[in-house]
């Protein structure tokens, strides 16, 4: 049986709604990353519903696109951290708010 | 024909004066700074002397000579032309400015020896004499006016000339601001010139004038408007307030500009603008009341003012009235004869009065003076010539060109009996208050402390001029003379083309020359001469015989006395109605309202906005990152929604 691509979209949704709220709400920066990664992935999965649903290959190249960008991006991201880390010696937000008017 | 066919030079000349001297001698030693200046205008006065021997040889049909340099501007149909003409009126002013102007010049290298400021006095004089000569030599009226206002620009920096004096500053302004009024009436009259012939150029106004007649009642309205720059520019009524004031700056300024020339601009203008004019009979009409007036009232003011170079002042303006008295009953020639022997006897006048005052270590007052004549004898002789002339003694210039305007005034073809009786007591009242003057200054004991003063003779520099001016203010009317025994007016004949060429009509028939004994005995025993020994005899009996007079009579004649002391108190007439309404608007609706509220409201009203915003807006920069994930989030939401509401639409 073939699972409509409704279902695929729902949890798509669902999981891109937890990255999002995570995203606000969470305090230490490694979970707002992780909730960035999550958002991320909620796209690549409805991105890979359509691929197969249409029977193209263009969104599995963007999803492809999506992984080395964020892959780049947690490098870079991480670094940010183990610097933030070392200067402030914590991972709370709400600490890092200096570059203000 | 060097001259006649460059006639720039005689402009250039005192032009680069001004600006050599302007720019460059503020280092230079004073006889530096003297040679540029006179060099100057005794050259220019060389370079008309050329021109009018050059003049004398045109032939009649050249006359006006007319050189045209370059246009200067064209709009449409309006074009100006930088062009210069040379008639029989232009060479008659050229040689009393030009000559006039280099004896004050000469005389001023004594009176300003010791100020300051010295290569600046003379780089203004040089540049008035740039602006007159333009003036005089205009061949249009717009090129004209760049003449009328730059002597009134160099009026008002050389009465201002000791600027940190507040009162000179002011004077300079109220000169400045007065004409100004007048100078309005003289645009828009210029305006109208333009809209009714098409042109600007006097040659093609006339000619145009003389072939097309135009409705008298626009012709009174351009000479009425034309009169009213005159009336600024001459200091007649009611704008005359501003001469007197001038008198605050240096001497040989009042002599030179406030007495020879540039106050007669406006005498000249009506006498070149004389097609116009005699078209117009109403405006004449006007013209001669104005001058009437203006030689009465002013005469009453000079009879009580204790400055010398006031009573000068109101002399001015009333010797100004003479002038448009003989222009407005028709004798042009008249009035530009007087013009020059003015230019000669009140030059002179105010040169003497420079002297004395230099004399008397910068005393003006009259009543603090006495008892001159043996200590500064070369200036009281003078002095006393000029006033023999202007009181109009017989064989003095002054009595040849005011018996003329009198004359026309009682019997020309423009004849009026009220008119020629005001002539009449202004002469009068001119011969009593210039015979106070030589009283009260040279003669009786002295009133002041013979022991503080000491009074010395000006300089040679000083005197040689008022010499020659003394000689002109004797032998300056004699071209008139021969008029006397039966022979011709040799003035007014040589003037005559000016003012018949484009006359309206033929000039009435030469009257049947008198016999000469009875042309002779008629002007002899006139009423101008008797009224002119009759002011010498009071003024001698009041000041000499008997000086109790005066005191009794302003005793029981004390109301009148008391306005006539106080000028009429028509500067503080002026004050009430014009100034302080003035000043009030300007102080408390346009500048409190309009500019405080208004504009300044507008501007700060912009900037509060902005400013107001932005201080709102920039605390939404918080500097914390779950707040901006929020604002994203919003955005994203917002935008999502907008574009599902427009797929939904389409």
């Amino acid at each position: 049986m073939i699972v409509p691509v409704s279902y695929y979209l729902v949890l798509s949704a669902i999981l891109f709604g937890l990255g999002v709220v995570a995203f606000v709400f969470k305090r230490n920066v490694i979970t707002v990353f992780m909730s960035i990664e999550l958002m991320l992935n909620a796209v690549n999965l409805a991105f890979v519903a359509f691929a197969r649903a249409h029977n193209q290959l263009d969104g599995l190249v963007f999803v492809f696109f999506v992984i080395v960008v964020a892959a780049a991006e947690s490098a870079v991201g991480l670094a940010i951290v183990i610097v933030l880390a070392r200067n402030r010696e914590s991972l709370n937000v709400e600490r890092v708010n200096l570059l203000k008017f | 024909m060097p001259i006649l066919s460059h006639l720039w030079i005689i402009l250039a000349l005192p032009l680069a004066g001004s600006a050599i001297n302007g720019l460059l001698g503020k280092r230079w030693p004073k006889s530096a700074v003297n040679s540029v200046a006179i060099g100057a205008v005794s050259l220019t006065f060389l370079a008309v002397a050329e021109l009018v021997r050059e003049f004398f040889q045109l032939a009649p049909d050249r006359i006006p000579y007319v050189g045209d340099y370059f246009t200067w501007m064209i709009a449409g149909p309006f074009r100006v032309d930088f062009a210069l003409q040379v008639d029989q009126l232009t060479v008659v002013m050229l040689l009393v400015v030009s000559f006039v102007g280099m004896l004050i010049h000469i005389y001023s290298t004594g009176y300003m020896a010791h100020e300051g400021g010295y290569y600046r006095f003379f780089s203004y004089l040089n540049l008035f004499m740039f602006f007159m000569l333009t003036l005089v030599l205009a061949a249009n009226l717009v090129v004209m006016f760049v003449g009328w206002e730059g002597v009134g620009l160099c009026s008002y920096l050389l009465i201002g000339f000791w600027f940190l004096k507040k009162s000179a500053a002011d004077a300079g302004k109220k000169a400045f601001i007065t004409t100004r009024i007048g100078d309005f009436g003289f645009t828009v009259g210029v305006l109208f010139v333009f809209a009714t012939f098409q042109s600007i150029d006097f040659q093609t106004i006339f000619k145009s004038l003389a072939a097309n007649p135009v409705s008298e009642g626009l012709l009174t309205t351009i000479c009425i408007l034309l009169f009213t720059g005159a009336v600024g520019k001459s200091a007649q009524l009611p704008l005359y307030v501003w001469l007197p004031d001038a008198m605050e700056g240096p001497t040989p300024v009042s002599a030179l500009i406030h007495a020879a020339t540039m106050v007669t601009a406006g005498v000249y203008m009506v006498a070149r603008m004389n097609p116009l004019f005699s078209r117009a009979p109403i405006a004449m009409l006007v013209v001669a009341i104005v001058g009437a007036i203006t030689a009465f009232y002013s005469a009453t003011i000079g009879l009580m003012q204790t400055d010398i170079k006031k009573v000068l002042a109101y002399s001015t303006v009333s010797q100004l009235g003479y002038m448009f008295l003989g222009c407005g009953v028709g004798a042009y020639a008249a009035g530009i004869f007087h013009l020059m022997t003015h230019a000669f006897f009140k030059g002179l006048l105010f040169l003497c009065a420079g002297s004395v005052i230099h004399a008397m270590g910068d005393e003006q007052n009259m009543m603090k003076m006495g008892g001159l004549r043996k200590k500064i004898p070369i200036t009281y002789w003078t002095m006393l010539i000029a006033t023999l002339a202007i009181a109009g003694i017989p064989g003095f210039a002054g009595f040849f060109s005011k018996d003329e305007i009198l004359e026309a005034a009682q019997s020309g073809p423009h004849a009026n009996f009220i008119l020629w009786l005001l002539g009449v007591a202004g002469a009068a009242l001119t011969s009593f208050y210039m015979f106070r003057l030589i009283f009260l200054t040279f003669f009786g004991e002295p009133r002041y402390d013979e022991h503080a003063v000491h009074v010395h003779e000006s300089p040679k520099n000083m005197t040689i001029p008022l010499m020659i001016l003394a000689f002109c203010s004797i032998f300056g009317g004699w071209f008139a003379a021969p008029k006397l025994i039966g022979g011709i007016d040799h003035f007014s004949t040589f003037l005559d083309p000016v003012f018949t060429m484009y006359a309206p009509s033929a000039p009435p028939p030469a009257e049947s020359a008198a016999s000469a004994g009875v042309a002779l005995a008629h002007a002899l025993i006139s009423w101008p001469v008797f009224v002119a020994i009759l002011g010498l005899l009071v003024a001698w009996w009041f000041y000499i015989k008997s000086p109790e007079t005066p005191k009794r009579l302003a005793k029981s004649l004390h109301a009148l006395y008391i306005l006539i002391f106080n000028k009429y108190y028509v500067d503080e007439i002026y004050a009430a109605l014009i100034v302080r309404p003035l000043l009030w608007i300007s102080t408390h609706v346009l500048w409190h309202v309009v500019d405080e509220r208004v504009i300044d409201g507008t501007v700060n009203g912009v900037a509060t906005v902005a400013r107001e915003s932005g201080g709102e807006l920039r605390k939404l920069q918080s500097g914390n990152t779950r707040s901006y994930a929020a604002w994203v989030v919003v955005g994203a939401v917002c935008f999502t929604f907008l574009l599902l509401l427009v797929l939904g639409m389409r």
